[in-house]
C-alpha cells in the first residue's frame, strides 16, 4: 500500500496529517501488517496533553501489544470512538484509521519527521532480513 | 540478519516462505506464524480444517525387550494400559516432580515405542531419555529429521484427509494410530491426535523437500471445498489456549510440578515408581500443592498477556499469568495463571495487571473450549 505523501511519519510506525494547527495521527500500513489482525485500542482522552515521542495509547492484536508514541506534542481534540468497537478498521486501511486528532502545540517539531519515501525506505529495511 | 543463518528450519520452509508467511523465531526455529491472518486461521480450524508444519517436533524411538521397562520409568502415565496402535499424553519429570517435557507416547508393538517431543527440549529431551533409559534392555534413537510432521485438524480433517489414504479412518479413535498409505506413501504413520482441542490428525512423512511439498499441496487442494488455510504458530498457540493445553515454558517447566499443572490425570503414581514419583507422594503427603494453575476470563477491558501479574482485589500480588490472548473462537479475554490454591475456585474475582491497570478477572472452568460432540 502507498504511504501518503502530505503524511510525516515516525521511527515507532505513526503517520500524521497536518491541516493548519490540528493534525490526526494513526499506525501505518506496515504497523498493521506487522501486528496482524488488531483487536483492542486504547484510546486516549479528549483533553489529554500528549508530547513527540511519548507513549499516548496501545494498539493490540491477538498476539502482540504495541504502544503508540505521538508524533507531535499538543493536546488531544478528537478521538476515534468508532475503533473501540471496530479495532480491525485499521487492518483494513491503516492510513484512513485515525487514531485521535490534536491541536499541535508547535509545528515546527514535525521536520524532524520522516517523508513518505523515507519511511518506506526505513520500513523495508526493517522487514527485509 | 545475521542470527537468521543459525536458526533451524523444516523442510517446508522454502513452501512458507512463497506463501507469505510471517516467520518467526520459535525455540530456535523459523517457523511460521501466520499466513492469511491468525484469526481466519483459528476459525478454520474451529468450523473446517487447517493444516499446520509441525516438523520441528522431535521424534524418539524407544525399542528392545526392556523398553516399556524404560517407558514406565521415564513417563508418568502408564504406558502398560496401551495397546498396539494407541498413544497416550504424558509427561516426562525430573526427580523433583517438575516436567522436563510433556510428550506423547505411541506404542508400536510389545518391544517398541515412540515419544513425540517438543523442539525447544529436543536436545535435553533426548540426551534425559538416553541417559534415563540407561540399565534398560533398549535402544533409543532419535528419529526428528526423519519425518515431515503435518497436523490436519478441524471437524473437517477426517474428510480433507480420507481422500487422500487407502486407511478407513473412521475406524482410528482420538488418541489411536494406524499405519497407511497416503498421497500414494506406503507405511505412513497416522496418527488421531493433535494440540488445537479440535478432531483432527497427524501424519509423518519422509522428510525430503520434494514429498514434504508434495504431500502440503496435495492436502491443500483436497481440503479447499472445506475452506483449508495453511495455519502458522499463532492459531495454534490461540487453539491450544482455549482448549487449556499446556505449553512447555508456560504452564509447565522445570520449576513447576505435577500437582500445581493439574496434570493428575495423566499421572498414574499406582504402577509403580518411576522418575519424580517420590516427589510427587511428598507432595501429596504434605496437603497438597500450595499453587494452582486455573483459567481466568477478564471481565473488564483488557487483554491479560504472559507474565502480567495476578492481584487479589486488594491489589495485593498473587500470582501470574503462563498464558494470555484473545480467544478468537470464544470472543473472549483468557488466560491461564497460577495463583494460591485458596483463591483457584471458581467462580473466584481477581485482577490481572494490565498495563498498570488493576483489570478485573475472574476464575472460570477448564478447558475454556471444549469441541462438541460427534452427532
Amino acid at each position: 500500500m502507498a504511504y501518503p505523501a502530505n503524511y510525516k511519519y515516525t521511527r515507532e510506525h505513526e503517520w500524521i496529517d497536518v491541516s493548519g494547527k490540528t493534525a490526526s495521527v494513526g499506525i501505518t500500513d506496515h504497523a498493521q501488517d506487522s501486528l496482524g489482525d488488531i483487536v483492542f485500542v486504547e484510546l486516549p482522552k479528549v483533553g489529554d496533553k500528549v508530547e513527540k515521542g511519548k507513549v499516548f495509547g496501545s494498539v493490540e492484536s491477538v498476539k502482540a501489544v504495541s504502544d503508540l508514541y505521538s508524533p507531535a506534542t499538543g493536546t488531544v481534540t478528537a478521538i476515534n470512538e468508532e475503533l473501540t468497537t471496530a479495532p480491525e478498521k485499521i487492518n483494513a486501511d491503516a492510513h484512513a484509521a485515525w487514531i485521535m486528532k490534536i491541536e499541535l502545540s508547535d509545528p515546527g517539531e514535525l521536520d524532524s519527521l520522516l517523508t513518505a519515501a523515507d519511511y518506506e525506505t526505513y520500513a523495508k529495511e526493517e522487514t527485509g532480513h | 540478519m545475521t542470527a537468521t543463518a543459525a536458526l533451524r528450519k523444516t523442510p517446508l520452509n522454502g513452501l512458507h516462505r512463497r506463501l507469505g508467511a510471517k516467520m518467526v523465531d520459535f525455540g530456535g526455529w523459523d517457523m511460521p506464524v501466520e499466513y492469511s491472518g491468525l484469526i481466519a486461521e483459528h476459525m478454520a480450524v474451529r468450523t473446517g480444517v487447517g493444516i499446520f508444519d509441525v516438523s520441528h517436533m522431535g521424534d524418539i524411538q524407544l525399542r528392545g525387550p526392556g523398553s516399556l521397562g524404560a517407558v514406565q520409568h521415564i513417563s508418568m502415565n502408564d504406558a502398560a494400559r496401551l495397546q498396539v496402535g494407541q498413544a497416550q499424553y504424558s509427561a516426562m519429570l525430573y526427580p523433583e516432580g517438575t516436567f522436563v517435557d510433556d510428550i506423547i507416547v505411541h506404542k508400536f508393538s510389545e518391544n517398541d515405542y515412540l515419544f513425540v517431543i517438543n523442539a525447544g527440549t529436543r536436545e535435553k529431551d533426548y540426551e534425559w531419555i538416553r541417559t534415563q533409559a540407561r540399565g534398560f534392555d533398549c535402544h533409543v534413537s532419535d528419529y526428528s529429521d526423519y519425518y515431515t510432521q503435518l497436523a490436519i485438524q478441524g471437524p473437517k480433517a477426517q474428510e480433507t484427509l480420507q481422500k487422500l489414504t487407502n486407511v478407513d479412518l473412521g475406524k482410528v479413535k482420538f488418541y489411536w494410530f494406524t499405519w497407511g498409505t497416503v498421497c500414494g506413501l506406503a507405511n505412513t504413520l497416522i496418527a488421531r491426535t493433535g494440540y488445537t482441542g479440535e478432531d483432527g490428525f497427524e501424519i509423518y512423512v519422509p522428510s525430503d523437500v520434494a514429498t514434504s511439498e508434495r504431500v502440503w499441496d496435495e492436502v491443500i487442494a483436497t481440503g479447499a471445498e472445506f475452506g483449508i488455510l495453511p495455519c502458522g504458530l499463532g492459531a495454534r498457540n490461540t487453539l491450544r489456549l482455549e482448549a487449556a493445553l499446556s505449553l512447555y515454558g508456560h504452564e509447565i517447566s522445570e520449576s513447576i510440578n505435577v500437582w500445581e499443572a493439574g496434570l493428575d490425570r495423566f499421572c498414574k503414581l499406582e504402577k509403580g515408581p518411576f522418575a519424580g514419583s517420590e516427589a510427587l507422594k511428598k507432595v501429596q503427603a504434605a496437603g497438597g500443592p500450595e499453587k494452582k494453575l486455573v483459567g481466568l476470563e477478564v471481565v473488564e477491558r483488557g487483554i491479560a498477556r504472559d507474565g502480567y501479574r495476578v492481584m487479589d482485589l486488594s491489589g495485593k500480588e498473587i500470582g501470574y499469568v503462563t498464558s494470555g490472548s484473545p480467544a478468537p473462537f470464544l470472543k473472549k479475554n483468557i488466560a491461564l495463571a497460577y495463583v494460591p490454591r485458596s483463591l483457584a475456585e471458581v467462580g473466584t474475582e481477581v485482577a490481572v495487571e494490565i498495563r498498570n491497570n488493576q483489570v478485573k478477572a475472574k476464575v472460570v472452568p477448564l478447558p475454556f473450549y471444549k469441541k462438541p460432540k460427534k452427532t
